[in-house]
C-alpha cells in the first residue's frame, strides 16, 4: 500500500509502542528478579544475583517444579495421541460429524478455563469420587491441551501429498505400515511443535489447575500464586518467575522455528476451524 | 500381532475412522461434554444451610439469588462490561500493529514481529498479572515514572483490571486481524488507490470491511478471556468478577459456584452466535 512518510512514521510509532506495552512489564520483573532490597519499589537500590541460588535450592520450588514438569509432561503425550488420532480421522477420511470434530476440539479452550476447572473438578469429586490430586491436573491440562497438537498435524496433514500413502497402499503395505514408514516421517516435526506447545500451554497454567489439584500440591504458577501475598517471599518468587517465563517461552520459540511455513503457532492456539483459509480467500475477493 | 491388527482394518474405512475417534471422542465427549454436563445438573442443586451437605434435587434457588440478588446482578453487569471495554480498547490498539506487520512490514521485519507479538501469548499468564501488580503499587514504575508530571497511576481497582486485562488479551487481537489483513489482496488496495480514493477512503471503504470479521474473530477470546478470568481482579482489585464469586463459592457451595459457571457459558453462546452471523468464525 502507498503511504505517506507521515503514515508510515505513525504506524512505526504505534508499533513501537505496543511492543514496549507487551514487553515492559516482563522487562521489570526481570529487573526485580536481581533487586538487592527485599522490598519491591522503583528503581531498585542495588542488583544482586542472590535470588536465583536461593530459588533453586528451595526445596518447596523443587517439589513444584517436579509436580510441574510430571503434569506437563503426562497432558502432553495423552494431547499427542488423542490430537493425532483426530486429526488423522478429520484430514484423511470422511464421515458424518467431521466439522463437529474440529469444533469439539476447540471448545476447552475456547470457554473460560474456570468453567473447564470447575466442570472437570466437579465430576471427579462428586460423580466418580476421584479425589483431585496430580491424575485430575493431568487430565485438565489435556482436555485443552488436545487442540494445539490436533491443530499442528491437520495443518501438516493437508499439506502432505496423500499420492505417498495411496503409493505405499498399492505397494502392498499395510494400513499400520503405511502409517509407520509414510505418514509418522512427515508428521515429526508437527508432533515436536504440537507437543512442545501442549507443554507450554500445561506449564503455564493456573486457573484450570487451581480447581484440579490436590490439597496441598502445588505446580510452579500455584507456587507463585500462593506466595504473592506474603510481602517477604517475593524476591524468590521474583527469580522464580524468570525461570517460569524462561521454561515456557523456550519451547514456544522451537514450535515456532519447527512449523513456520504452516504458521503453526500462530494458529494453533486459536484453533484453525475446518477449511476456514480456502472459504475465506473467496470471501475476501467481493 | 501388529500384522494381524493391521490386516483387520485393511480396507475397513468405517472401522479405521471408528479406532481413531474412539479415543479423541470418548475423551471429549464422555469425558468434557459429560463434565460440563454434570455442571449443568449441579447448578440445581443445593446446600443443607444446616448440615452443608449437597442435596442433589431439582431447585430453582441458585438462579433465583443470581438473578434477585443486586450484588450478583452488579457483577455480572461488571464483568460484562469490562469484557467489552478490554474487547473495543484491543481492537484499536491491535489494528495499526496487525495493519503494520501485513502491509507495511518487510518480510524479514514480518517474521520478527510475529515473534514478537507470538511469544508472550503463550507464556507466563500469571506472571505479566504479577507483574502489572508491582508496576501498579504504591512504590511501583508507574507512579514512578508518571510523578515528574505531577500525575499519578490508576491504582488498584477496576481500571487497573481494565487496563492489566487489555495488555494481557491484546496478542490474542493482533493475531486473527494480521491473519485478516494478509489475506486481503494488496491489487485491491492498488485499485482502489488507482481509482482515485485517498489512504484514509481506501482504509474505510476496503480494507476495514474485508477486516471486520478478523476483528470479531479476535473479540472472541478478548471477551471469553476477560469474562472468566479471576486471578487479575485477585491481583489488582479489590472488586468481584464473575470468577471471583465462582472461586469463593466452590469450596462451600459448589452448586451456587456451578450455576454462576453457566453465566459465562450462556454469555459467550450468545457472542458466539453473534459472530458467526459477522462472518467471524472463517478466521479463527
Amino acid at each position: 500500500m502507498r503511504l505517506s512518510r507521515r503514515s508510515t512514521l505513525l504506524l512505526r510509532l504505534a508499533i513501537g509502542v505496543g511492543l514496549a506495552f507487551i514487553y515492559v512489564p516482563l522487562i521489570v520483573i526481570a529487573i526485580y528478579a536481581f533487586n538487592a532490597s527485599n522490598i519491591l519499589e522503583w528503581p531498585p537500590p542495588g542488583l544482586t544475583l542472590d535470588w536465583f541460588p536461593k530459588a533453586i535450592e528451595s526445596p518447596s520450588v523443587h517439589e513444584a517444579l517436579l509436580t510441574s514438569l510430571k503434569a506437563g509432561l503426562a497432558a502432553t503425550a495423552i494431547a499427542i495421541m488423542l490430537g493425532t488420532l483426530a486429526s488423522l480421522a478429520v484430514a484423511r477420511y470422511r464421515f458424518f460429524g467431521r466439522e463437529t470434530i474440529s469444533f469439539l476440539v476447540i471448545l476447552p479452550i475456547a470457554l473460560p478455563g474456570i468453567v473447564t476447572g470447575v466442570a472437570i473438578s466437579n465430576t471427579f469429586t462428586q460423580v466418580l469420587g476421584v479425589p483431585l490430586g496430580l491424575l485430575t491436573v493431568i487430565v485438565g491440562h489435556a482436555t485443552f491441551c488436545i487442540v494445539v497438537v490436533y491443530n499442528n498435524v491437520v495443518a501438516r496433514l493437508r499439506r502432505v501429498s496423500t499420492s505417498f500413502e495411496e503409493a505405499s497402499a498399492d505397494l502392498g503395505a499395510h494400513t499400520w505400515q503405511t502409517f509407520r514408514f509414510v505418514t509418522l516421517p512427515s508428521l515429526r516435526t508437527a508432533l515436536a511443535a504440537g507437543g512442545l506447545l501442549a507443554f507450554a500451554l500445561s506449564f503455564d497454567e493456573i486457573i484450570v489447575t487451581t480447581f484440579t489439584i490436590g490439597a496441598g500440591e502445588e505446580t510452579l504458577p500455584i507456587w507463585i500464586f500462593s506466595r504473592l501475598f506474603r510481602p517477604n517471599e517475593l524476591p524468590i518468587v521474583n527469580a522464580v518467575a524468570v525461570l517460569v517465563v524462561l521454561i515456557s517461552i523456550v519451547p514456544v520459540y522451537l514450535a515456532h522455528r519447527l512449523t513456520r511455513e504452516e504458521g503453526g503457532v500462530a494458529a494453533a492456539r486459536g484453533g484453525r476451524i475446518e477449511g476456514g483459509g480456502v472459504e475465506t480467500e473467496a470471501t475476501a475477493v467481493p | 500381532m501388529g500384522h494381524r491388527l493391521a490386516g483387520l482394518f485393511h480396507g475397513r474405512p468405517r472401522l479405521q475412522i471408528s479406532g481413531l475417534l474412539a479415543g479423541p471422542v470418548g475423551w471429549l465427549v464422555i469425558g468434557y461434554l459429560g463434565s460440563l454436563a454434570v455442571l449443568l445438573i449441579a447448578a440445581f442443586w443445593t446446600v443443607d444451610p444446616l448440615s452443608g451437605e449437597l442435596v442433589q434435587g431439582l431447585s430453582f434457588e441458585n438462579f433465583e439469588t443470581l438473578f434477585n440478588e443486586p450484588v450478583y446482578r452488579d457483577i455480572v453487569k461488571r464483568t460484562v462490561l469490562i469484557a467489552a471495554l478490554v474487547t473495543v480498547t484491543d481492537a484499536v490498539l491491535a489494528f495499526p500493529i496487525a495493519f503494520y506487520m501485513a502491509k507495511v512490514a518487510s518480510r524479514r521485519g514480518k517474521a520478527i514481529l510475529v515473534v514478537a507479538v507470538l511469544l508472550p501469548l503463550w507464556s507466563s499468564y500469571l506472571v505479566k498479572v504479577y507483574a502489572w501488580r508491582t508496576m501498579l503499587s504504591a512504590g511501583g514504575v508507574i507512579n514512578w515514572a508518571l510523578e515528574p508530571f505531577g500525575l499519578s497511576g490508576p491504582g488498584f481497582g477496576s481500571t487497573a483490571v481494565w487496563l492489566v486485562m487489555s495488555y494481557l488479551w491484546l496478542p490474542y487481537m493482533i493475531l486473527p486481524i494480521y491473519a485478516g489483513l494478509e489475506r486481503i489482496p494488496n491489487s485491491l488496495i492498488s485499485a482502489s488507490e488507482d481509482l482515485g480514493a485517498s489512504p484514509f477512503t481506501t482504509f474505510r471503504r476496503v480494507i476495514l470491511p474485508l477486516a471486520f470479521p478478523a476483528v470479531v474473530a479476535g473479540s472472541i477470546f478478548t471477551f471469553a478471556l476477560t469474562l472468566g478470568d479471576y486471578i487479575t481482579p485477585r491481583l489488582v482489585s479489590n472488586d468481584q468478577f464473575i470468577g471471583n464469586v465462582i472461586f469463593n463459592n466452590i469450596s462451600n457451595n459448589l452448586p451456587f459456584a456451578s450455576a454462576l459457571a453457566l453465566v459465562p457459558i450462556v454469555v459467550m453462546i450468545a457472542y458466539l452466535m453473534v459472530a458467526r452471523k459477522l462472518g467471524a468464525f472463517e478466521h479463527i
